[in-house]
């Protein structure tokens, strides 16, 4: 019974990655979108958050929306998977639900 | 300051394309720029984002006005502070911001960098020396 988690907005604006990650159970998937992505790029101080996780969590980034803000997918923390629109909504048919963190 | 010349601090702080601000600021940027004001843009916070190399809009469909900033010299909008604590905390380097020039009409049209690295109490001092601030 796995959850699909979106974030979109900046981690750097708003504390809502952190309690999306401090709500997520084992076997969820967090994708971050829009404005969310900026979470998914290393070197910051959000590392240690995702790190927490111990991999139980899978966390995902829209590649559209990376593009777009010109983060280079070499950027990315380790263990990130990027997705297409079409993998998004493959993972919106593969969770049992949907959570929308705005 | 010369006459009927104010100082016009616009200040960015939020990302490009997850709401309309930047873009917003941008426009307003260069309608205000056509009264021959003395205009700094401040980049900080989330606003940083705006300058990154490489952007490419195609797939979220709307408009990449990242361009846009290059042209800001033509239209003598020459100061872009951008806050390094800001960067630092981003994982962002000067060297994740496009190349932003102008030409100095003083200086034998020498091409010269636009964006000026300041550190967060510089940036406050840049706030402090204004007469005009607009927020986005």
């Amino acid at each position: 019974m796995a959850t699909l988690h979106t974030v979109n907005k900046s981690p750097f604006a708003t504390q809502t990655l952190l309690s999306c990650l401090g709500h997520a159970k084992a076997g969820d998937t967090v994708l971050l979108i829009e404005d969310g992505v900026y979470g998914a790029a290393g070197g910051t101080g959000l590392a240690d958050a995702v790190a927490g996780l111990g991999g139980a969590v899978t966390l995902a980034v829209l590649a559209p929306d990376l593009k777009a803000r010109g983060i280079d997918e070499g950027r990315l923390m380790d263990g990130v998977k990027t997705v297409d629109y079409a993998g998004f909504v493959e993972l919106a048919a593969s969770h049992d639900r949907t959570q929308n963190w705005l | 300051m010369e006459d009927g010349v104010k100082k016009f601090l616009y200040i960015n702080r939020k990302a490009p394309y997850g709401t309309i601000y930047a873009l917003e600021a941008l426009e307003v940027v260069l309608i205000g720029a056509a009264f021959d004001q003395d205009v700094s843009l401040a980049f900080l916070d989330d606003g940083v984002f705006q300058l990154t190399k490489g952007q490419d809009t195609k797939e979220i469909g709307v408009k990449n006005f990242s361009p846009t900033f290059r042209a800001l010299g033509d239209y003598e909008v020459t100061k872009l502070y951008v806050e390094k604590e800001s960067l630092d905390e981003r994982g962002l380097t000067a060297d994740d911001l496009q190349e932003i020039t102008y030409e100095d009409e003083d200086d034998d049209w020498a091409e010269k960098p636009s964006i000026i690295i300041v550190s967060r109490a510089e940036m406050a001092d840049v706030m402090a020396g204004q007469d005009v601030i607009l927020s986005f």
